[in-house]
C-alpha cells in the first residue's frame, strides 16, 4: 500500500494518473473498508488539504462549489442556505456534526450511493460536475454521472473538482426532504427534492422532482404537464408520478411497498416546501425539522 | 506498508511507526498510550472515539492515522490542566451527566467543538451538537444541562 498527501491540485492529478484513488474525509471510503465492503485501495492520495477545492464562489451564472467543501460549510453558507436551499437541506441531514465537518460534497457525489442526500437536490437544480485529470477538464450533468449504485462515469484518473449550479430565477427555489426513523446518524429510507419556479399568478412555471433511494441511481423527472397548474395540484401529481416511476427494493430498512408509498408523500412535501420558498418564505434548514419529519427530540 | 510519522496530540508531537491502513484510534491508544479515547462500536456510530482534528470533531475509529499528520489532535487528556478539570468536565460531573463514564470523553470533545463555534446554543443546538454521541446511562438531559451551564459560565467570564 502507498499513501501520499497532496497539497496542490496538480499533485493530486499526478497521483491519480499514476493509479492512486483519492480519499477526502474518508467517511465513505474508510468506513466502507473497515466494514469489509471493499478493501482500502492499494494506493491512496489524501486530497483534503487542497485549499483551492474548499471554496464556494458566486459566479455570473450561478455558484461553484469546490469538491472539498464540507457538509457543514454548506449547511451554514449564507448563499447556499437561501438561493440553493434544497442542497443545504440535504447536507444538514448528513450523519452527525463529525460527519458533516469532514464529509465532503465531492465524496458524497462520487461515492454514488442511491441514498446520498445531496444528489437529488443537485440533480433538480441541473448541477454539473467538473471532472479534471492530467488529460483535461470536462463537465457532466450530475444525473448522467451516476451509472449504478456506487458507480460513476468518471475515469479512474479523473478528480471531481467542483459542482456548478445555475442561478435560480427570482421566483424559484428548491427543497429536499427524506423519510428517516431518527433524527441523526440516519440513512434516507426514501427522499425527494423539488425545484419549483412560480409564475406571477402563483401557478407552476417549472417543476422538477428528484428521488432518493427508490432506484439504482438518483433520478429526476421534469413535470412539464404541471406548468400552469396550482401548487396543490402539481404536488399531488408529483406524488403520483413519483410512486409510479420508482423501482424500490425491500431491505432491512423498509419494504418495497412502504418505500413506494412514502416516496409519494416525500415528493408532495418537497414540492410544497419548494413552492413556499419560491414564493419568498423562509423555511429553516433542514426542511425535515421545520415540517416535523423524524422522531421528535 | 508501515510509515514513520509524527502525530501531534494535545500539543505534543509523537513519533510513531504505523501501518498505512491503521485507524487513528488504535494508534492513539496503543502506540501513544493515551487511553482516554474509547473504542465503542468501532463503526462511526457511537461517538466514544471522538477526538478533535484542528478543532473539529472526528470519529477516530474510522480515520486513517496517516491522514492526521500535521493536524492538531485533541483528546480528552488535553482538556484538563494537569489534575484540574476544566469547567465543562466539572459541570458534567456536578450535574450527574457522568454515570458509567464510557461516553464521557467523546461527549466532552463534541461539546467542546460545539461551544467553540456556538457560545450561546439553544437546547436544540446542544442536542444536534451531541447527536453523534450515544449515552446508554443518563438519558442525555443532564449532559445537555452541563453543556448549557458551561456555556453560561463561559459567557459570563
Ligand atoms: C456515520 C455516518 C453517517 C452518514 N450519514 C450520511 C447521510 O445521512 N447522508 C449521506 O448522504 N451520506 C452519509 N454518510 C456518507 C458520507 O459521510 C458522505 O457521503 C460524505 O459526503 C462522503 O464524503 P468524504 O469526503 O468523506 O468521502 P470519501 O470517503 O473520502 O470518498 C468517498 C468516495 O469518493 C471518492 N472521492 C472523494 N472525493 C473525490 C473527488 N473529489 N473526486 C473523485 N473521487 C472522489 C473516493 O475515492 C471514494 O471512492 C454517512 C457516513 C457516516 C460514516
Amino acid at each position: 500500500m502507498s499513501f501520499t498527501i497532496a497539497t496542490t491540485l496538480d499533485d493530486a492529478l499526478a497521483a491519480l494518473a499514476a493509479g492512486a484513488r483519492p480519499v477526502a474525509g474518508g467517511t465513505d471510503l474508510v468506513v466502507g473498508a473497515r466494514h469489509g465492503k471493499a478493501p482500502l485501495p492499494e494506493h491512496l492520495v489524501a486530497i483534503d488539504r487542497i485549499a483551492e477545492l474548499k471554496t464556494v464562489t458566486e459566479t455570473a451564472d450561478g455558484v461553484s462549489i469546490g469538491a472539498l467543501v464540507s457538509h457543514h460549510q454548506i449547511e451554514t453558507h449564507p448563499l447556499l442556505t437561501t438561493a440553493y436551499a434544497g442542497l443545504a437541506d440535504g447536507s444538514a441531514l448528513v450523519g452527525s456534526p463529525a460527519t458533516r465537518h469532514i464529509g465532503t460534497l465531492g465524496g458524497n457525489i462520487m461515492n454514488a450511493s442511491p441514498a446520498m442526500d445531496t444528489g437529488a437536490p443537485l440533480a433538480v437544480m441541473l448541477a454539473e460536475v467538473e471532472l479534471r485529470s492530467v488529460r483535461g477538464t470536462r463537465r457532466v450533468p450530475i444525473e448522467a454521472l451516476w451509472s449504478a449504485p456506487g458507480r460513476t462515469g468518471a475515469e479512474p484518473d479523473e478528480l471531481c473538482v467542483a459542482v456548478h449550479i445555475p442561478a435560480p430565477d427570482p421566483r424559484a427555489n428548491t427543497a429536499y426532504v427524506r423519510l428517516e426513523y431518527r433524527r441523526a446518524m440516519e440513512i434516507a429510507v426514501v427522499g425527494a427534492a423539488a425545484f419549483v419556479a412560480l409564475a406571477d399568478d402563483g401557478t407552476i412555471a417549472a417543476l422538477r422532482v428528484g428521488l432518493t433511494a427508490v432506484a439504482p441511481t438518483i433520478f429526476t423527472g421534469n413535470l412539464l404537464g404541471q406548468v400552469g397548474r396550482s401548487v396543490a395540484d402539481a404536488a399531488a401529481a408529483a406524488a403520483a408520478l413519483s410512486m409510479e416511476h420508482s423501482t424500490p427494493i425491500s431491505d432491512v430498512r423498509a419494504s418495497e411497498a412502504y418505500r413506494r408509498h412514502t416516496v409519494g408523500v416525500m415528493a408532495r412535501r418537497a414540492v410544497e416546501a419548494a413552492a413556499r420558498r419560491a414564493a419568498g418564505e423562509t423555511i429553516a434548514i433542514p426542511v425535515n425539522r421545520a415540517i416535523g419529519i423524524g422522531a421528535a427530540s | 506498508m508501515s510509515e514513520s510519522i509524527h502525530l501531534t496530540v494535545n500539543g505534543v508531537a509523537y513519533p510513531v511507526t504505523v501501518d498505512q491502513g491503521r485507524n487513528l484510534l488504535s494508534v492513539i491508544r496503543t502506540e501513544i498510550g493515551l487511553t482516554g479515547t474509547k473504542e465503542g462500536c468501532d463503526d462511526c456510530e457511537c461517538g466514544a472515539c471522538m477526538v478533535l482534528l484542528d478543532g473539529q470533531p472526528v470519529n477516530s475509529c474510522s480515520y486513517l492515522a496517516v491522514q492526521a499528520q500535521g493536524r492538531a489532535i485533541t483528546t480528552v487528556e488535553g482538556l484538563a490542566d494537569g489534575d484540574a478539570l476544566n469547567v465543562l468536565q466539572r459541570n458534567l460531573l456536578e450535574t450527574g451527566g457522568v454515570q458509567c463514564g464510557f461516553c464521557t470523553p467523546g461527549m466532552l470533545l463534541s461539546a467542546t467543538a460545539l461551544l467553540d463555534r456556538t457560545p450561546n446554543p439553544s437546547d436544540e443546538e446542544v442536542r444536534i451538537g451531541l447527536s453523534g454521541n450515544l449515552c446508554r446511562c443518563t438519558g442525555y438531559a443532564k449532559i445537555v444541562a452541563a453543556v448549557q451551564l458551561t456555556a453560561a459560565e463561559l459567557r459570563n467570564g
